[in-house]
């Protein structure tokens, strides 16, 4: 029962992934697709934490935590280079 | 420890109920501004909320989980304001219903005047905006 609810909470999860990747194909600006990219690495790291916990493997948090480091740096570093170049 | 895993679930579920209106968000709203609103807002509370599920269900993952959930609150508003920063200074355009753009105001005066007649400017937009 306990597990069902998880397996649907990550397939919503899923379908949100799929649903903001629509903005990332069709933005028409740069920034446009920036901002899709950061909603899907965010609902990433919630994937990767569920599928860890799905299958009883701790080593998947530490490699969400890393994740979003890297995210965060991408992310800043591409709004960096789009305002003024690096 | 089922009941755990069930009220886990639940959170788990709502947290992703959020991440789906945030991605909804991301795709229908008309402006790239609100789409850095829908999408940093709703995706951190949802988030927070999924880790939450996690966490009461396996509760020997707290203290990464925990750690996690700090790194997500602290990043994501510094990610979206450096986004909307670098997005007003290339000169994005907003979309038509925008009432009021204090930035642009400021740099343009570079604070010598107060910005005293905002209230009066945004009484007037709002209602121009009512006839429309």
């Amino acid at each position: 029962m306990g597990n069902m609810l998880f397996l649907a909470s990550a397939l919503i999860a899923l379908v949100a992934l799929g649903v903001s990747a629509i903005r990332f194909f069709r933005g028409p600006d740069t920034l446009d697709r920036v901002v899709a990219f950061d909603v899907i690495t965010i609902i990433s790291i919630s994937l990767i934490a569920i599928i860890g916990f799905i299958m009883q493997r701790s080593v998947l948090i530490d490699v969400a935590l890393v994740y979003a480091l890297l995210s965060f740096l991408g992310v800043i570093i591409i709004a960096k280079y789009v305002e003024r170049g690096l | 420890m089922e009941i755990t895993m069930i009220a886990g679930g639940v959170v788990s579920l709502s947290g992703s109920l959020f991440l789906l209106l945030g991605a909804l968000g991301v795709v229908r709203m008309p402006d790239l501004f609100n789409r850095i609103q829908a999408g940093t807002k709703a995706t951190t509370l949802g988030t927070m909320l999924f880790l939450a599920g996690i966490a009461i269900a396996e509760p020997s993952w707290i203290p990464k989980l925990l750690l996690l959930i700090l790194f997500i609150i602290f990043t994501n508003p510094v990610s979206s304001h450096v986004l909307a920063r670098s997005a007003h200074h290339t000169g994005i355009r907003m979309s038509d219903k925008t009432v009021v753009d204090h930035l642009a105001k400021t740099t343009e005066q570079r604070g010598s005047e107060s910005l005293q007649g905002d209230e009066q400017e945004i009484a007037a937009a709002k209602s121009k905006g009512g006839e429309r």
